[in-house]
């Protein structure tokens, strides 16, 4: 085992490893937090949150169709970012939309937390047919071929290849490769954009501490004057913002289908109350720590261990858990969560 | 007499139950008044519904020669009233300052002068700005809850048991921050245990008993009427 050897498993198991836990991390972080702030200011555990993701990337997948079509491109920004604003803006819409014609029915007549989480439960299931009604029952890439002006149009997903020439040339033996495509790399710039504005606006702006305020107390918010109605839509606009956005990359990176949500609805939760419900950047943390979690935990060491050593047995997976079991594992941590230290890392409320 | 806030005949309670039958309490402008009375006899009722927290089924709220009778809260905030309410008064996970700034939520423009005027009667809030107020002592937390309901600049500060659970040299201390803002010529209507001390500085003292009126004098008469020793205030004169 040489210094290079340890150079190339540690280049691959960035790439493969860190790389994927970072991008499935920024998926559940995003959701996480809308997840959270939304139990801060509403009080209940909001189901409907994955399927408001996979309603976003049907706007945002319409919209690139749409785009294309019509021969609209910014190259190199890919399409389906071009109709991001779109998204966002249906999924704010519906998300108001769903706030007063369905939880403030419930919210006027001061129903018990438990009702809401089975309405939205119930949107659930209206959003995810509507989604197969709008958005159709296949699955759908978001980089397709268009015939515009008679001619076979394509857009790629774009990959750019790190190559480390300078390791080339100094290590004898050095190999590996960094790929990151661009919904990859375009998912990191959001998250963190995303999570440095939601930041700044709830530490620093009036209506990110009145929000603040009012999942702290909501009584004394209402004594000091603050219209708690007003910050119920503000919190809709911020979680379906981040909804639209995670939901989009997300299809991105892989594709477009119904069942976008069906697999990250517990990640998500499991992020949020590991974090501390209530606690925004808790709930960052926890989903960086599910999707770590997640991915090493069926993340085959075979080809990092081949890397090091000559005599590994290439003929077995090297794979903590199973991958058919990777669903299981945030499941599993929110257990522990929920045992050990049931307010999460951050001191948050109990759901 | 003009008052600075008439509530007459209130009747109020919670779902069902009625609390307050015909309860009536007045504050005149820059004075202090005191609601003592039994725990549940409905003094932390009364409050609320003065301060639109609970709806009125009968009678009337006049504030400033203004009928609010129905008002919400932010109505009765920008018409010059605060509210301290008797538990969880103080946002926990905010700081300090944001605390105080929550308090002014309905008029940005009086944030800095609300501060300023604030950390001048509890210099020890100045200090402590930045940490969350959740991570106070019992008597600092009373402070900030105070202080948020002084932001505005209120005409009437209504408080609701200011000085439970603190120690009784943070109480004193609680009863001369109220003295002093009352010498700006702020009302001040306020519920209170330590009933010997309220009515020591109350111009006005009234005595609830099952959300009814049961005596109505100044401080000094009611610490001087036997009855309401024996039975109220535990001893003697
Ligand atoms: N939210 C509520 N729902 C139902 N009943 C209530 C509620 N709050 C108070 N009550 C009832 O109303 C009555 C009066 O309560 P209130 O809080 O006004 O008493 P209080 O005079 O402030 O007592 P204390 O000195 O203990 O604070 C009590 O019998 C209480 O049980
Ligand atoms: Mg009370």
């Amino acid at each position: 085992m040489e210094f290079v050897d340890w150079l190339n498993a540690s280049v691959y198991l960035f790439n493969k490893g860190l790389l994927n836990a970072a991008k499935i991390g920024s998926i559940y972080a995003l959701g996480a937090v809308g997840i959270t702030l939304v139990f801060g200011i509403l009080r209940f555990a909001h189901f409907a949150h994955g399927d408001m993701m996979t309603f976003g990337a049907m706007v945002a997948l319409g919209g690139t169709v749409l785009l294309r079509e019509a021969g609209i491109n910014l190259h190199p920004v890919p399409t389906g970012l071009l109709a991001l604003p779109l998204a966002a803006a249906a999924t704010i819409l519906l998300a108001i939309f769903v706030d007063k014609n369905v939880y403030a029915h419930f919210r006027a007549r001061r129903s018990p937390p438990v009702v809401f989480v089975m309405t939205s439960i119930g949107v659930t299931f209206v959003l995810q047919g509507v989604v197969r009604l709008i958005g159709g029952t296949g699955d759908r890439q978001f980089f397709f071929v268009v015939e515009h002006a008679g001619q076979r149009i394509r857009e790629d997903k774009e990959r750019w290849i790190v190559n480390f020439q300078w390791l080339r040339d100094h290590f004898e033996g050095f190999r590996e490769n960094l790929v990151i495509t661009a919904p990859q790399l375009w998912l990191f710039i959001f998250t963190a954009v995303a999570l440095v504005c939601l930041h700044y606006f709830l530490t620093r702006t009036r209506t990110g501490k009145a929000m603040r305020a009012v999942s702290d107390n909501e009584d004394l918010a209402r004594i000091s004057g603050i219209d708690v109605g007003r910050m119920v839509s503000v919190t809709w606009i911020i979680a379906a913002t981040l909804c639209a956005i995670a939901g989009t990359l997300l299809a991105m990176d892989t594709q477009y289908k119904p069942i976008l949500a069906f697999s990250i609805l517990l990640p998500m939760f499991a992020a949020a109350i590991i974090g501390g419900i209530g606690k925004p950047f808790g709930a960052v943390l926890g989903g960086f720590i599910v999707g770590a979690a997640e991915t090493f935990a069926v993340f085959d060491w075979r080809p990092v261990a081949g890397r090091l050593f000559e005599s590994v047995d290439m003929t077995q997976s090297m794979a903590l858990v199973p991958a058919e079991y990777k669903l299981a594992v945030p499941f599993v941590i929110l257990v522990l969560v929920l045992v050990w230290r049931p307010t999460g890392l951050f001191k948050g409320q109990v759901l | 007499m003009s008052f600075l806030l008439e509530a007459r005949g209130m009747v109020a309670g919670y779902g069902e139950l009625t609390i307050l039958h015909g309860c009536d309490i007045t504050v005149e402008p820059g004075r202090i008044s005191v609601v003592v009375g039994a725990n549940g006899a409905g003094k932390s009722t009364a409050m609320k519904a003065i301060f639109g927290l609970l709806p009125l089924r009968e009678g009337r709220v006049e504030f400033d020669g203004r009928d609010v009778t129905g008002f919400t809260p932010q109505q009765l905030v920008k018409a010059g009233m605060g509210y301290v309410p008797q538990v969880s008064n103080v946002f926990p996970s905010l700081s300090v300052e944001e605390n105080l700034e929550m308090g002014a939520f309905l008029a940005p423009q009086k944030v800095a002068p609300g501060l300023e005027r604030v950390y001048g009667i509890f210099p020890v809030l100045r200090e402590k700005r930045r940490q969350p107020a959740g991570q106070l002592s019992g008597g600092q937390r009373q402070m900030v809850a105070v202080g948020r309901a002084l932001m505005m600049d209120p005409r009437l500060l209504m408080l609701d048991e200011p000085t439970a659970g603190v120690s009784p040299k943070v109480m004193g201390d609680i009863f001369d921050i109220i003295e002093k803002v009352n010498e700006s010529d702020v009302g001040v209507l306020m519920v209170e245990q330590n009933a010997r001390q309220a009515l020591a500085i109350a111009d006005t003292g009234f005595v609830l008993q099952t959300g009814t009126n049961l005596y109505t004098d100044s401080g000094e008469a009611l610490l001087a009427d036997p009855e309401v020793v024996r039975s109220f205030l535990g001893g003697k004169t």
